[in-house]
C-alpha cells in the first residue's frame, strides 16, 4: 500500500461535501469502477458527508483503496465528535428521520455499499465505514 | 419560451444553491404566469437525498402555482442508484429528454392528482 492511496478530507462546510463527492468520483475511476458502481459510491459518500456536518457538526472523511489479492475496493470512513446516534435500532430503520431528512440517509445507504459499519457513541460521535469492491 | 420555463443544471450543486434554485424558479413561475416547468439534469452525475428532495419539493410547489414539472435527462446510473437508495420521486413527471418533456407539457397529460408525496416531515 503506497500513500496515495490513503487520505483524508476535513468536513466542515457544505463546499467540503462536493469536494468529498469528487474525490471520491476520481478514486472510484482509478480502480476502474464501472460507472453504476462509481455512482452509488459518490451518493453514498455524499449522503454520508452530509449527515457529518449536520448532525456531527463537522467531520473527516478518510479513504483507502484496497488491493487485497484480486480484489480492489475503496473503503471510506466518515468520522464526527456530535451527540452520537441514542437509538441505533431506529436510526437503521427504513424512514425514520429525526426531522430535516428523509430517513433515507443510513439505510439507503448501506443498499450502496457492499460493507457498511456504524459505531456510534452518545457524547462522543459516529463513526460510519463503507466498502464497495469493484 | 413564452409558457414554459427550462432550467438546466449544469454544476454539482452545494446544498445552499439547490435551495437558491427553488426560491428562485419558484419566484419566476409567478412572476411570468409560468404554466410549466423542464428541469433538466443531463449534466448531473449524482442525485442524493437531499437533490432528490429539492427536485420533489420543486414539483410540489409548482403544482400549487397551477405550473407543470417535468424532470428530464437522469442518467441511468442516476435512475439505478436512486432508486436503490429509496428514492422513486412519486409524484415526479419525466421524461427521457427535453425535446419529449416538451412534448409532454404542451400535451397537459400530466396527472396532477398523484400526490403521494414521499416526503415526510
Amino acid at each position: 500500500m503506497t500513500d496515495s492511496s490513503s487520505g483524508e478530507l476535513s468536513l466542515g462546510t457544505e463546499h467540503d461535501i462536493v469536494l468529498g463527492r469528487q474525490a471520491v468520483r476520481r478514486m472510484a475511476q482509478q480502480l476502474g469502477f464501472s460507472l453504476v458502481d462509481q455512482t452509488k459510491m459518490v451518493t453514498a459518500a455524499s449522503e454520508l458527508a452530509r449527515n457529518a456536518l449536520i448532525y456531527g457538526g463537522g467531520g473527516v472523511l478518510k479513504w483507502r483503496m484496497l488491493n487485497e489479492g484480486a480484489k480492489r475496493g475503496l473503503r471510506l470512513t466518515f468520522e464526527d465528535h456530535g451527540p452520537g446516534i441514542p437509538n441505533m435500532d431506529l436510526a437503521m430503520t427504513d424512514g425514520w428521520s429525526s426531522g430535516t431528512g428523509l430517513g433515507l440517509g443510513l439505510t439507503g445507504t448501506r443498499r450502496l455499499v457492499n460493507e457498511f459499519e456504524i459505531d456510534s457513541t452518545v457524547g462522543i460521535g459516529t463513526r460510519v465505514t463503507i466498502t464497495r469492491w469493484k | 419560451m413564452g409558457e414554459f420555463l427550462l432550467v438546466t443544471i449544469q454544476v454539482d450543486m452545494q446544498d445552499q444553491l439547490a435551495l437558491r434554485l427553488q426560491d428562485d424558479l419558484t419566484q419566476a413561475i409567478n412572476k411570468k404566469g409560468a404554466k410549466g416547468v423542464l428541469i433538466d439534469i443531463s449534466a448531473l452525475e449524482m442525485v442524493d437525498s437531499f437533490i432528490g428532495r429539492m427536485i420533489a419539493d420543486i414539483s410540489a410547489m409548482a403544482r400549487i402555482l397551477d405550473a407543470q414539472t417535468v424532470l428530464v435527462g437522469m442518467q441511468p446510473a442516476v435512475a439505478i442508484t436512486l432508486v436503490e437508495l429509496g428514492l422513486s420521486l412519486p409524484g415526479v413527471a419525466t421524461a427521457l429528454n427535453v425535446e419529449r418533456g416538451m412534448q409532454l407539457l404542451r400535451s397537459g397529460l400530466i396527472d396532477s392528482s398523484s400526490d403521494d408525496r414521499f416526503i415526510k416531515r
